[in-house]
Protein backbone atom coordinates (compact mmCIF):
# COMPACT_ATOMS: atom_id res chain seq x y z
CA UNK A 1 0.00 0.00 0.00
CA UNK A 2 1.54 2.89 -1.02
CA UNK A 3 0.61 6.64 0.54
CA UNK A 4 1.43 9.67 -1.54
CA UNK A 5 3.56 11.46 -0.77
CA UNK A 6 1.80 15.25 0.51
CA UNK A 7 4.71 16.65 2.51
CA UNK A 8 7.31 19.05 0.75
CA UNK A 9 9.15 16.30 -1.61
CA UNK A 10 11.49 18.94 -4.19
CA UNK A 11 14.56 20.56 -3.12
CA UNK A 12 14.80 24.10 -4.48
CA UNK A 13 11.21 24.54 -4.82
CA UNK A 14 11.22 27.59 -6.00
CA UNK A 15 14.28 26.69 -8.98
CA UNK A 16 11.42 23.88 -10.14
CA UNK A 17 8.10 26.30 -10.64
CA UNK A 18 10.30 28.49 -12.04
CA UNK A 19 11.15 26.20 -14.84
CA UNK A 20 7.49 24.56 -15.07
CA UNK A 21 6.88 28.50 -15.85
CA UNK A 22 9.81 29.24 -18.89
CA UNK A 23 8.15 25.94 -20.24
CA UNK A 24 4.95 27.51 -20.65
CA UNK A 25 6.34 30.99 -22.03
CA UNK A 26 4.95 32.53 -25.32
CA UNK A 27 2.97 29.65 -25.59
CA UNK A 28 -0.28 29.56 -26.61
CA UNK A 29 -3.07 28.78 -24.37
CA UNK A 30 -4.24 25.39 -26.48
CA UNK A 31 0.06 24.51 -26.53
CA UNK A 32 0.10 25.09 -22.81
CA UNK A 33 -2.78 22.77 -22.36
CA UNK A 34 -1.30 20.61 -24.29
CA UNK A 35 2.49 20.59 -22.38
CA UNK A 36 0.20 19.95 -19.25
CA UNK A 37 -1.12 16.83 -20.47
CA UNK A 38 2.54 15.33 -21.50
CA UNK A 39 3.78 16.45 -18.80
CA UNK A 40 0.93 14.55 -16.51
CA UNK A 41 1.72 11.22 -18.69
CA UNK A 42 5.61 11.87 -18.15
CA UNK A 43 5.13 12.09 -14.59
CA UNK A 44 2.69 9.52 -14.36
CA UNK A 45 4.58 6.92 -15.87
CA UNK A 46 8.03 8.02 -14.07
CA UNK A 47 5.75 7.00 -10.54
CA UNK A 48 4.79 3.81 -12.09
CA UNK A 49 2.90 2.84 -9.01
CA UNK A 50 -0.98 2.63 -9.76
CA UNK A 51 -2.43 2.91 -6.36
CA UNK A 52 -0.05 6.26 -5.39
CA UNK A 53 -1.23 7.51 -9.18
CA UNK A 54 -4.76 6.50 -8.34
CA UNK A 55 -4.57 8.80 -5.17
CA UNK A 56 -2.83 11.66 -6.54
CA UNK A 57 -5.60 11.45 -9.63
CA UNK A 58 -8.23 11.86 -6.42
CA UNK A 59 -6.42 14.29 -4.46
CA UNK A 60 -6.30 16.39 -7.66
CA UNK A 61 -10.02 16.19 -8.22
CA UNK A 62 -10.77 17.11 -4.53
CA UNK A 63 -9.06 20.87 -5.51
CA UNK A 64 -8.08 21.65 -2.50
CA UNK B 1 1.55 67.68 14.96
CA UNK B 2 4.69 68.00 12.79
CA UNK B 3 5.72 64.49 11.28
CA UNK B 4 9.45 63.85 11.19
CA UNK B 5 9.51 63.70 7.52
CA UNK B 6 8.36 67.32 7.50
CA UNK B 7 10.74 68.22 9.68
CA UNK B 8 14.13 69.55 7.90
CA UNK B 9 17.10 67.31 9.85
CA UNK B 10 19.93 68.84 7.78
CA UNK B 11 19.23 72.13 6.42
CA UNK B 12 21.39 73.69 3.91
CA UNK B 13 24.33 76.27 5.54
CA UNK B 14 26.61 77.93 3.62
CA UNK B 15 29.78 76.06 4.20
CA UNK B 16 33.91 76.76 3.89
CA UNK B 17 33.94 75.25 -0.11
CA UNK B 18 31.87 77.68 -1.13
CA UNK B 19 33.82 80.69 -0.37
CA UNK B 20 37.48 79.08 -1.02
CA UNK B 21 37.48 80.50 -4.75
CA UNK B 22 39.34 76.91 -5.69
CA UNK B 23 37.74 73.53 -5.43
CA UNK B 24 38.65 71.91 -1.98
CA UNK B 25 39.34 68.05 -2.72
CA UNK B 26 37.81 65.81 -0.20
CA UNK B 27 38.33 61.92 0.79
CA UNK B 28 35.10 60.42 0.16
CA UNK B 29 31.51 62.36 -1.16
CA UNK B 30 28.60 59.90 -1.09
CA UNK B 31 25.83 61.67 -2.87
CA UNK B 32 22.76 60.63 -1.28
CA UNK B 33 21.65 60.63 2.49
CA UNK B 34 18.76 57.96 2.23
CA UNK B 35 19.62 54.52 4.56
CA UNK B 36 22.46 53.50 2.15
CA UNK B 37 24.38 57.02 2.32
CA UNK B 38 24.35 57.19 5.81
CA UNK B 39 25.20 54.31 6.63
CA UNK B 40 28.46 54.68 4.20
CA UNK B 41 29.37 57.90 5.27
CA UNK B 42 28.81 56.83 9.50
CA UNK B 43 31.17 53.19 8.29
CA UNK B 44 34.17 55.36 6.84
CA UNK B 45 33.68 58.26 9.49
CA UNK B 46 33.90 55.56 11.83
CA UNK B 47 37.35 54.25 10.65
CA UNK B 48 38.63 58.22 10.56
CA UNK B 49 38.61 58.78 6.69
CA UNK B 50 37.15 61.66 5.60
CA UNK B 51 33.32 61.78 4.14
CA UNK B 52 31.10 64.52 3.13
CA UNK B 53 27.39 63.48 2.38
CA UNK B 54 25.48 65.86 -0.17
CA UNK B 55 22.11 65.59 -0.77
CA UNK B 56 19.68 68.08 -2.60
CA UNK B 57 16.76 67.52 0.13
CA UNK B 58 16.94 68.19 3.83
CA UNK B 59 14.93 66.28 5.40
CA UNK B 60 14.47 62.23 6.06
CA UNK B 61 12.35 59.70 3.46
CA UNK B 62 8.40 61.01 3.08
CA UNK B 63 6.14 58.10 3.98
CA UNK B 64 7.13 55.15 5.39
CA UNK B 65 8.66 53.38 2.05
CA UNK B 66 11.18 50.81 2.99
CA UNK B 67 9.92 48.95 6.03
CA UNK B 68 10.76 45.81 6.72
CA UNK B 69 14.85 45.52 7.94
CA UNK B 70 16.26 42.05 8.42
CA UNK B 71 18.79 40.48 10.85
CA UNK B 72 22.01 41.03 8.82
CA UNK B 73 21.48 44.60 8.21
CA UNK B 74 20.63 45.16 12.28
CA UNK B 75 23.85 43.42 13.00
CA UNK B 76 25.48 45.86 10.53
CA UNK B 77 24.35 48.83 12.28
CA UNK B 78 25.01 47.27 15.25
CA UNK B 79 28.81 47.85 14.33
CA UNK B 80 28.08 50.91 13.38
CA UNK B 81 26.79 51.82 16.65
CA UNK B 82 22.90 52.51 15.92
CA UNK B 83 21.34 48.62 16.14
CA UNK B 84 19.83 49.40 19.61
CA UNK B 85 17.34 52.80 18.55
CA UNK B 86 16.42 50.38 15.66
CA UNK B 87 15.60 47.19 17.60
CA UNK B 88 13.74 49.15 20.72
CA UNK B 89 11.63 51.73 18.50
CA UNK B 90 11.13 48.69 15.40
CA UNK B 91 7.53 45.70 15.58
CA UNK B 92 9.20 42.02 15.52
CA UNK B 93 7.25 40.35 13.93
CA UNK B 94 7.26 36.18 13.32
CA UNK B 95 3.73 35.16 11.75
CA UNK B 96 2.49 35.58 8.48
CA UNK B 97 -1.39 34.37 6.69
CA UNK B 98 -1.70 33.52 3.45
CA UNK B 99 -5.50 34.16 2.63
CA UNK B 100 -6.86 33.22 -1.02
CA UNK B 101 -9.84 34.48 -2.12
CA UNK B 102 -12.20 34.16 1.11
CA UNK B 103 -10.40 32.04 3.07
CA UNK B 104 -7.26 31.76 5.00
CA UNK B 105 -5.32 29.19 2.95
CA UNK B 106 -2.55 29.02 5.93
CA UNK B 107 -0.09 29.86 8.38
CA UNK B 108 3.35 30.54 8.75
CA UNK B 109 5.92 31.10 11.56
CA UNK B 110 9.34 32.23 10.33
CA UNK B 111 10.75 30.50 13.34
CA UNK B 112 13.27 32.42 14.33
CA UNK B 113 16.47 30.17 15.39
CA UNK B 114 17.52 30.84 18.89
CA UNK B 115 21.17 32.01 20.04
CA UNK B 116 21.15 35.55 17.61
CA UNK B 117 21.12 38.68 19.57
CA UNK B 118 19.06 40.18 16.87
CA UNK B 119 15.44 39.32 15.38
CA UNK B 120 14.99 37.58 12.05
CA UNK B 121 13.31 40.76 11.04
CA UNK B 122 11.97 44.41 12.07
CA UNK B 123 9.02 46.51 11.34
CA UNK B 124 10.23 50.49 11.35
CA UNK B 125 9.22 53.18 8.81
CA UNK B 126 12.07 54.51 6.75
CA UNK B 127 11.50 57.58 8.60
CA UNK B 128 12.63 56.54 11.74
CA UNK B 129 15.40 54.27 10.10
CA UNK B 130 16.82 57.61 8.70
CA UNK B 131 16.15 60.12 11.31
CA UNK B 132 18.57 56.99 13.63
CA UNK B 133 21.50 57.55 11.15
CA UNK B 134 21.64 61.33 11.68
CA UNK B 135 21.91 60.85 15.37
CA UNK B 136 24.50 58.63 14.74
CA UNK B 137 26.34 61.05 12.35
CA UNK B 138 25.77 63.94 14.54
CA UNK B 139 27.02 61.97 17.93
CA UNK B 140 30.03 61.26 15.33
CA UNK B 141 30.35 65.07 14.58
CA UNK B 142 30.43 65.81 18.32
CA UNK B 143 33.01 63.18 19.15
CA UNK B 144 35.17 65.00 16.06
CA UNK B 145 34.90 62.34 13.40
CA UNK B 146 35.29 63.93 9.97
CA UNK B 147 31.73 63.75 8.52
CA UNK B 148 29.30 66.30 7.30
CA UNK B 149 26.29 65.91 5.75
CA UNK B 150 25.17 68.87 3.48
CA UNK B 151 21.32 69.38 2.53
CA UNK B 152 20.34 71.54 -0.24
CA UNK B 153 23.57 70.50 -2.24
CA UNK B 154 22.12 69.01 -5.68
CA UNK B 155 24.98 67.44 -8.04
CA UNK B 156 24.72 68.96 -11.20
CA UNK B 157 27.86 67.85 -13.12
CA UNK B 158 30.17 65.35 -12.58
CA UNK B 159 33.73 65.35 -14.18
CA UNK B 160 35.68 61.48 -14.01
CA UNK B 161 39.65 61.55 -14.05
CA UNK B 162 42.30 59.28 -13.55
CA UNK B 163 42.78 59.89 -9.88
CA UNK B 164 39.78 62.01 -8.90
CA UNK B 165 36.38 63.27 -9.37
CA UNK B 166 35.12 66.67 -9.90
CA UNK B 167 31.40 67.81 -8.88
CA UNK B 168 29.62 71.00 -9.70
CA UNK B 169 26.76 71.64 -6.75
CA UNK B 170 23.76 74.04 -6.96
CA UNK B 171 22.71 75.37 -3.81
CA UNK B 172 20.42 78.29 -3.20
CA UNK B 173 22.78 80.58 -2.82
CA UNK B 174 24.57 79.68 -6.22
CA UNK B 175 26.67 76.48 -7.56
CA UNK B 176 29.90 75.91 -6.25
CA UNK B 177 32.83 72.96 -7.30
CA UNK B 178 34.42 70.69 -5.31
CA UNK B 179 36.39 67.31 -5.76
CA UNK B 180 36.57 63.99 -4.98
CA UNK B 181 39.19 61.14 -4.34
CA UNK B 182 36.50 58.51 -4.39
CA UNK B 183 32.65 59.59 -5.00
CA UNK B 184 30.37 57.04 -4.19
CA UNK B 185 26.86 57.85 -5.40
CA UNK B 186 23.76 56.38 -2.91
CA UNK B 187 21.14 58.22 -4.77
CA UNK B 188 18.60 56.27 -5.40
CA UNK B 189 16.68 53.44 -8.35
CA UNK B 190 16.12 57.08 -10.41
CA UNK B 191 19.58 58.26 -9.55
CA UNK B 192 20.53 61.46 -11.55
CA UNK B 193 24.70 60.83 -11.28
CA UNK B 194 23.93 57.40 -13.26
CA UNK B 195 22.11 59.58 -15.87
CA UNK B 196 24.75 62.62 -15.82
CA UNK B 197 27.12 59.42 -16.04
CA UNK B 198 25.64 57.96 -18.98
CA UNK B 199 25.46 54.69 -17.57
CA UNK B 200 23.25 52.19 -17.76
CA UNK B 201 20.46 50.50 -15.56
CA UNK B 202 18.60 47.18 -17.68
CA UNK B 203 16.28 44.83 -16.42
CA UNK B 204 12.57 44.10 -16.21
CA UNK B 205 9.35 46.40 -15.81
CA UNK B 206 6.38 44.32 -14.52
CA UNK B 207 3.16 45.77 -15.87
CA UNK B 208 1.52 46.51 -12.55
CA UNK B 209 0.86 49.30 -10.10
CA UNK B 210 0.25 48.87 -6.53
CA UNK B 211 -1.93 51.16 -4.13
CA UNK B 212 1.04 51.97 -1.37
CA UNK B 213 -0.93 53.25 1.61
CA UNK B 214 0.03 54.03 5.35
CA UNK B 215 -2.76 54.02 7.79
CA UNK B 216 -3.30 55.07 11.40
CA UNK B 217 -6.14 53.33 12.91
CA UNK B 218 -6.26 51.60 16.63
CA UNK B 219 -6.75 47.96 15.19
CA UNK B 220 -6.50 44.88 16.98
CA UNK B 221 -4.85 43.16 13.93
CA UNK B 222 -2.07 40.86 16.04
CA UNK B 223 1.26 41.23 14.52
CA UNK B 224 1.43 39.13 11.80
CA UNK B 225 2.17 39.90 7.91
CA UNK B 226 -0.91 38.86 6.39
CA UNK B 227 -0.90 38.87 2.51
CA UNK B 228 -3.75 38.20 -0.24
CA UNK B 229 -4.35 36.88 -3.30
CA UNK B 230 -7.45 37.16 -5.29
CA UNK B 231 -9.65 38.29 -2.23
CA UNK B 232 -13.04 39.96 -2.10
CA UNK B 233 -12.07 43.28 -1.74
CA UNK B 234 -9.76 43.66 -4.44
CA UNK B 235 -11.01 40.80 -6.96
CA UNK B 236 -8.13 39.29 -9.38
CA UNK B 237 -5.76 41.02 -7.15
CA UNK B 238 -3.72 41.06 -4.37
CA UNK B 239 -3.01 42.60 -1.00
CA UNK B 240 -0.81 43.27 1.87
CA UNK B 241 -1.22 44.20 5.21
CA UNK B 242 1.66 44.65 7.64
CA UNK B 243 2.19 46.44 11.29
CA UNK B 244 4.84 49.52 11.91
CA UNK B 245 5.56 51.20 15.03
CA UNK B 246 2.81 53.96 16.33
CA UNK B 247 0.20 52.43 15.17
CA UNK B 248 0.73 52.32 11.77
CA UNK B 249 -0.23 50.05 9.15
CA UNK B 250 1.01 49.63 5.85
CA UNK B 251 -1.30 48.63 3.35
CA UNK B 252 -0.37 47.56 -0.31
CA UNK B 253 -3.22 46.59 -3.15
CA UNK B 254 -2.10 45.45 -5.97
CA UNK B 255 -4.26 47.98 -8.96
CA UNK B 256 -3.09 46.42 -12.32
CA UNK B 257 -1.77 48.05 -15.51
CA UNK B 258 -4.20 50.29 -17.22
CA UNK B 259 -5.11 52.88 -13.95
CA UNK B 260 -4.89 56.47 -13.93
CA UNK B 261 -2.64 57.26 -11.29
CA UNK B 262 -3.20 60.61 -10.44
CA UNK B 263 -6.69 60.02 -10.03
CA UNK B 264 -6.37 56.06 -7.71
CA UNK B 265 -4.02 58.48 -5.21
CA UNK B 266 -6.78 60.90 -3.99
CA UNK B 267 -8.31 59.79 -0.93
CA UNK B 268 -11.81 59.93 -2.03
CA UNK B 269 -10.75 56.85 -4.20
CA UNK B 270 -8.22 55.31 -1.70
CA UNK B 271 -10.89 55.80 1.11
CA UNK B 272 -13.35 53.02 -0.40
CA UNK B 273 -10.87 50.64 -1.06
CA UNK B 274 -9.27 50.46 2.71
CA UNK B 275 -13.07 50.51 3.67
CA UNK B 276 -13.54 47.24 1.80
CA UNK B 277 -10.84 45.73 3.30
CA UNK B 278 -10.92 46.91 6.90
CA UNK B 279 -14.60 47.04 7.60
CA UNK B 280 -16.80 49.93 7.33
CA UNK B 281 -16.48 50.42 10.83
CA UNK B 282 -12.64 50.56 11.26
CA UNK B 283 -11.83 53.90 12.02
CA UNK B 284 -8.38 55.08 10.16
CA UNK B 285 -6.71 58.05 9.11
CA UNK B 286 -4.31 58.12 6.30
CA UNK B 287 -0.48 59.15 6.57
CA UNK B 288 0.89 58.60 3.10
CA UNK B 289 -0.30 57.30 0.34
CA UNK B 290 1.77 56.60 -3.10
CA UNK B 291 1.35 54.48 -6.78
CA UNK B 292 4.42 52.14 -7.50
CA UNK B 293 4.98 50.50 -10.19
CA UNK B 294 7.61 47.55 -9.74
CA UNK B 295 11.24 46.91 -11.67
CA UNK B 296 13.91 44.62 -11.24
CA UNK B 297 17.47 46.43 -12.85
CA UNK B 298 20.55 46.59 -12.54
CA UNK B 299 23.93 48.18 -13.59
CA UNK B 300 26.40 46.20 -15.64
CA UNK B 301 28.93 47.08 -13.18
CA UNK B 302 29.01 48.62 -9.50
CA UNK B 303 32.63 50.50 -10.17
CA UNK B 304 33.31 52.90 -12.86
CA UNK B 305 36.78 53.94 -11.67
CA UNK B 306 36.93 56.35 -8.93
CA UNK B 307 32.94 56.16 -9.27
CA UNK B 308 31.83 53.46 -6.81
CA UNK B 309 27.51 52.58 -6.83
CA UNK B 310 25.87 51.27 -4.01
CA UNK B 311 22.31 50.32 -3.34
CA UNK B 312 19.42 51.39 -5.43
CA UNK B 313 21.27 53.41 -7.67
CA UNK B 314 23.15 50.22 -8.72
CA UNK B 315 20.66 47.84 -8.33
CA UNK B 316 16.61 47.88 -8.09
CA UNK B 317 14.10 45.37 -6.76
CA UNK B 318 10.28 44.68 -6.67
CA UNK B 319 9.30 45.50 -2.20
CA UNK B 320 8.06 41.64 -2.23
CA UNK B 321 11.19 40.04 0.00
CA UNK B 322 12.23 43.18 1.95
CA UNK B 323 15.75 42.96 -0.36
CA UNK B 324 16.15 46.58 -1.16
CA UNK B 325 17.28 48.37 1.52
CA UNK B 326 18.65 45.17 3.25
CA UNK B 327 20.68 44.71 0.28
CA UNK B 328 21.84 48.44 0.24
CA UNK B 329 23.10 47.93 4.03
CA UNK B 330 24.96 45.02 2.70
CA UNK B 331 26.28 47.13 -0.51
CA UNK B 332 28.24 49.49 2.34
CA UNK B 333 29.06 46.49 4.41
CA UNK B 334 31.09 44.90 1.43
CA UNK B 335 32.65 48.26 0.15
CA UNK B 336 33.74 50.24 3.44
CA UNK B 337 36.53 47.99 4.69
CA UNK B 338 37.88 47.78 1.26
CA UNK B 339 37.91 51.49 0.22
CA UNK B 340 40.01 51.97 3.84
CA UNK B 341 42.48 49.44 2.60
CA UNK B 342 43.10 50.56 -0.90
CA UNK B 343 43.06 54.48 0.75
CA UNK B 344 45.51 53.90 3.26
CA UNK B 345 47.91 51.98 0.65
CA UNK B 346 47.03 48.75 2.34
CA UNK B 347 45.53 46.95 -0.30
CA UNK B 348 46.01 47.34 -4.41
CA UNK B 349 43.41 49.38 -5.93
CA UNK B 350 41.96 45.83 -7.80
CA UNK B 351 40.70 44.93 -4.04
CA UNK B 352 37.60 47.50 -5.28
CA UNK B 353 37.08 45.05 -7.85
CA UNK B 354 35.92 42.71 -5.96
CA UNK B 355 33.15 44.75 -4.46
CA UNK B 356 31.76 44.73 -7.94
CA UNK B 357 32.16 40.92 -8.10
CA UNK B 358 30.29 40.62 -4.75
CA UNK B 359 28.11 42.80 -4.82
CA UNK B 360 26.67 41.77 -8.78
CA UNK B 361 26.12 38.85 -7.15
CA UNK B 362 24.40 39.81 -4.30
CA UNK B 363 21.88 41.67 -6.57
CA UNK B 364 21.09 39.01 -8.86
CA UNK B 365 20.22 36.63 -6.26
CA UNK B 366 18.06 39.20 -4.91
CA UNK B 367 16.86 40.18 -8.30
CA UNK B 368 16.13 36.41 -8.85
CA UNK B 369 13.67 36.21 -5.93
CA UNK B 370 12.24 39.21 -5.97
CA UNK B 371 11.26 38.87 -9.98
CA UNK B 372 10.19 34.80 -8.80
CA UNK B 373 7.80 36.68 -6.23
CA UNK B 374 6.28 39.31 -8.99
CA UNK B 375 5.66 36.76 -11.36
CA UNK B 376 3.96 34.62 -8.55
CA UNK B 377 1.93 37.33 -7.05
CA UNK B 378 0.90 39.02 -10.52
CA UNK B 379 1.18 36.06 -13.09
CA UNK B 380 0.88 37.50 -16.61
CA UNK B 381 -0.34 34.95 -19.01
CA UNK B 382 -3.47 32.41 -18.05
CA UNK B 383 -1.63 29.51 -18.08
CA UNK B 384 1.04 30.80 -15.18
CA UNK B 385 -2.16 32.35 -13.05
CA UNK B 386 -3.46 28.67 -13.68
CA UNK B 387 -0.69 26.81 -11.55
CA UNK B 388 -0.30 29.72 -9.13
CA UNK B 389 -4.37 29.36 -8.09
CA UNK B 390 -3.54 25.43 -8.34
CA UNK B 391 -0.78 26.09 -5.94
CA UNK B 392 -3.02 28.42 -3.57
CA UNK B 393 -6.17 25.56 -3.81
CA UNK B 394 -4.05 22.68 -2.97
CA UNK B 395 -2.24 24.43 -0.32
CA UNK B 396 -4.85 24.88 2.12
CA UNK B 397 -4.69 21.33 3.05
CA UNK B 398 -1.45 19.73 1.61
CA UNK B 399 1.86 20.67 3.35
CA UNK B 400 3.46 20.72 -0.17
CA UNK B 401 2.46 23.07 -1.96
CA UNK B 402 3.23 25.24 0.63
CA UNK B 403 7.08 25.81 -0.53
CA UNK B 404 5.67 26.66 -3.84
CA UNK B 405 3.59 30.04 -2.37
CA UNK B 406 5.45 32.94 -3.14
CA UNK B 407 4.67 36.20 -2.00
CA UNK B 408 8.43 37.13 -1.19
CA UNK B 409 11.51 35.40 -0.36
CA UNK B 410 12.59 37.58 2.93
CA UNK B 411 15.89 38.87 2.83
CA UNK B 412 18.98 36.93 3.53
CA UNK B 413 22.46 37.60 3.41
CA UNK B 414 24.27 36.64 0.42
CA UNK B 415 27.08 33.94 0.55
CA UNK B 416 30.00 35.19 -2.01
CA UNK B 417 30.33 31.61 -3.28
CA UNK B 418 33.39 31.73 -5.84
CA UNK B 419 34.59 35.31 -4.52
CA UNK B 420 38.19 36.21 -5.53
CA UNK B 421 38.86 36.96 -2.07
CA UNK B 422 37.70 33.37 -0.82
CA UNK B 423 40.30 30.51 0.08
CA UNK B 424 39.16 27.01 -0.53
CA UNK B 425 37.11 25.47 2.03
CA UNK B 426 40.01 23.32 4.31
CA UNK B 427 36.97 22.62 7.04
CA UNK B 428 34.75 19.35 6.95
CA UNK B 429 32.66 22.39 8.75
CA UNK B 430 28.72 22.97 8.23
CA UNK B 431 27.87 24.80 4.95
CA UNK B 432 26.49 27.84 6.55
CA UNK B 433 29.86 29.07 7.89
CA UNK B 434 31.92 27.78 4.47
CA UNK B 435 34.13 30.86 2.88
CA UNK B 436 32.22 33.50 1.48
CA UNK B 437 29.59 33.25 4.25
CA UNK B 438 28.20 35.84 6.64
CA UNK B 439 29.23 35.11 10.02
CA UNK B 440 25.55 33.67 11.69
CA UNK B 441 25.30 35.16 15.13
CA UNK B 442 26.58 32.82 18.82
CA UNK B 443 25.95 33.40 22.40
CA UNK B 444 28.31 33.23 24.68
CA UNK B 445 27.65 34.02 27.94
CA UNK B 446 25.58 37.19 28.47
CA UNK B 447 27.49 38.31 25.06
CA UNK B 448 27.01 37.49 21.61
CA UNK B 449 29.77 36.32 19.12
CA UNK B 450 29.64 39.22 16.26
CA UNK B 451 30.25 41.92 18.51
CA UNK B 452 33.20 40.55 19.71
CA UNK B 453 34.30 40.10 15.91
CA UNK B 454 33.80 43.82 15.64
CA UNK B 455 34.88 45.44 12.17
CA UNK B 456 38.64 44.22 11.24
CA UNK B 457 39.92 41.35 10.62
CA UNK B 458 39.88 38.29 12.91
CA UNK B 459 41.39 35.20 13.40
CA UNK B 460 38.63 32.82 15.11
CA UNK B 461 40.36 30.08 16.70
CA UNK B 462 37.84 27.25 18.37
CA UNK B 463 39.72 24.74 20.26
CA UNK B 464 42.80 25.62 18.38
CA UNK B 465 46.23 27.50 18.60
CA UNK B 466 47.45 30.38 16.90
CA UNK B 467 48.84 33.34 17.32
CA UNK B 468 47.15 36.20 19.35
CA UNK B 469 48.20 38.81 16.79
CA UNK B 470 49.31 37.95 13.10
CA UNK B 471 50.64 41.00 10.56
CA UNK B 472 50.73 40.33 7.05
CA UNK B 473 51.90 43.18 4.85
CA UNK B 474 50.15 45.55 6.53
CA UNK B 475 46.85 44.29 7.56
CA UNK B 476 46.74 43.14 10.86
CA UNK B 477 44.34 39.82 12.25
CA UNK B 478 43.61 39.48 16.08
CA UNK B 479 42.79 36.42 17.34
CA UNK B 480 39.82 35.28 19.37
CA UNK B 481 40.14 32.41 21.28
CA UNK B 482 37.00 30.41 21.91
CA UNK B 483 36.26 26.89 22.83
CA UNK B 484 33.12 24.06 22.87
CA UNK B 485 33.69 24.65 26.18
CA UNK B 486 32.10 27.85 26.99
CA UNK B 487 29.39 26.37 24.32
CA UNK B 488 26.47 26.20 26.57
CA UNK B 489 23.87 26.30 23.98
CA UNK B 490 26.08 24.41 21.21
CA UNK B 491 25.59 27.10 18.54
CA UNK B 492 29.29 27.68 18.44
CA UNK B 493 29.54 23.75 17.72
CA UNK B 494 26.37 23.69 15.30
CA UNK B 495 27.20 26.99 13.45
CA UNK B 496 31.24 26.78 12.93
CA UNK B 497 32.56 23.18 13.49
CA UNK B 498 29.75 20.26 12.47
CA UNK B 499 31.93 17.43 12.88
CA UNK B 500 34.82 18.81 13.14
CA UNK B 501 36.39 19.31 16.62
CA UNK B 502 38.71 22.30 15.87
CA UNK B 503 38.52 25.22 13.55
CA UNK B 504 40.59 28.67 12.49
CA UNK B 505 38.90 30.84 10.71
CA UNK B 506 40.06 33.69 8.84
CA UNK B 507 36.94 36.54 9.17
CA UNK B 508 36.65 39.94 7.14
CA UNK B 509 36.15 43.20 8.61
CA UNK B 510 32.15 42.73 7.33
CA UNK B 511 32.33 39.41 9.43
CA UNK B 512 32.35 37.36 6.17
CA UNK B 513 34.32 34.17 6.51
CA UNK B 514 37.37 34.32 3.87
CA UNK B 515 38.92 30.85 4.82
CA UNK B 516 38.97 28.03 7.42
CA UNK B 517 40.78 25.24 8.27
CA UNK B 518 40.73 22.87 11.53
CA UNK B 519 44.30 24.04 12.05
CA UNK B 520 46.55 27.23 12.14
CA UNK B 521 49.32 26.90 9.80
CA UNK B 522 51.05 30.56 9.50
CA UNK B 523 51.82 30.02 5.59
CA UNK B 524 48.44 29.29 4.38
CA UNK B 525 46.72 31.79 6.89
CA UNK B 526 49.32 34.55 5.33
CA UNK B 527 48.07 33.84 1.71
CA UNK B 528 44.63 33.81 2.75
CA UNK B 529 45.13 37.35 4.18
CA UNK B 530 46.78 38.10 1.13
CA UNK B 531 44.46 36.59 -0.87
CA UNK B 532 41.05 38.50 1.03
CA UNK B 533 42.84 41.64 0.10
CA UNK B 534 43.50 41.66 -3.28
CA UNK B 535 47.12 40.49 -3.64
CA UNK B 536 46.72 37.18 -4.48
Amino acid sequence: MTNLILTPNIDGADDFYAELLAAHEGLSKEDSDALNARLVLVMANHIGDREAISQAIQTAKLGR
Amino acid sequence: MTKIFETPLYPYKRCNDQDAGASVRHKVVIIGAGPVGLAMGIDLAQEGIEVVIVDDNDKVSFGSRAICFAKRPLEILDRLGCGQPMVDKGVEWDVGKVFFDDREVYKFDLLPEEGHQRPAFINLQQYYFEEYLVNRVRELEAAGAPIEIRGGNKVTAIGTHDDHVTLEIDTQEGSYNLEAEWLIPCDGAGSPTRKMLGLDFVGRVFEDNFLIADVIMEADFPTERWFWFDPPFNKGQSALLHKQPDGVWRIDLQLGWDIDKEKEKKPENVIPRLKAMLGDDVQFELEWVSIYTFQCRRMEAFRHGRVMFAGDAAHQVSPFGARGANSGLQDTDNLAWKLKLVMEGKAPDSLLDSYNVERVHGAEENILNSSRSTDFITPKSEMSRLLRDAVLDLSEHHEFARPLVNSGRLSVPCTYDGSPLNSSDALDGPARTRPGSACPDVPLGDDYLLPKLGGNFTLLTIDADAPDMVEEDGIEVTRLALSVKDDKSGALKARYLGDATSAVYLIRPDQHVAARRPNYDDNLFRAAIRRATGKE
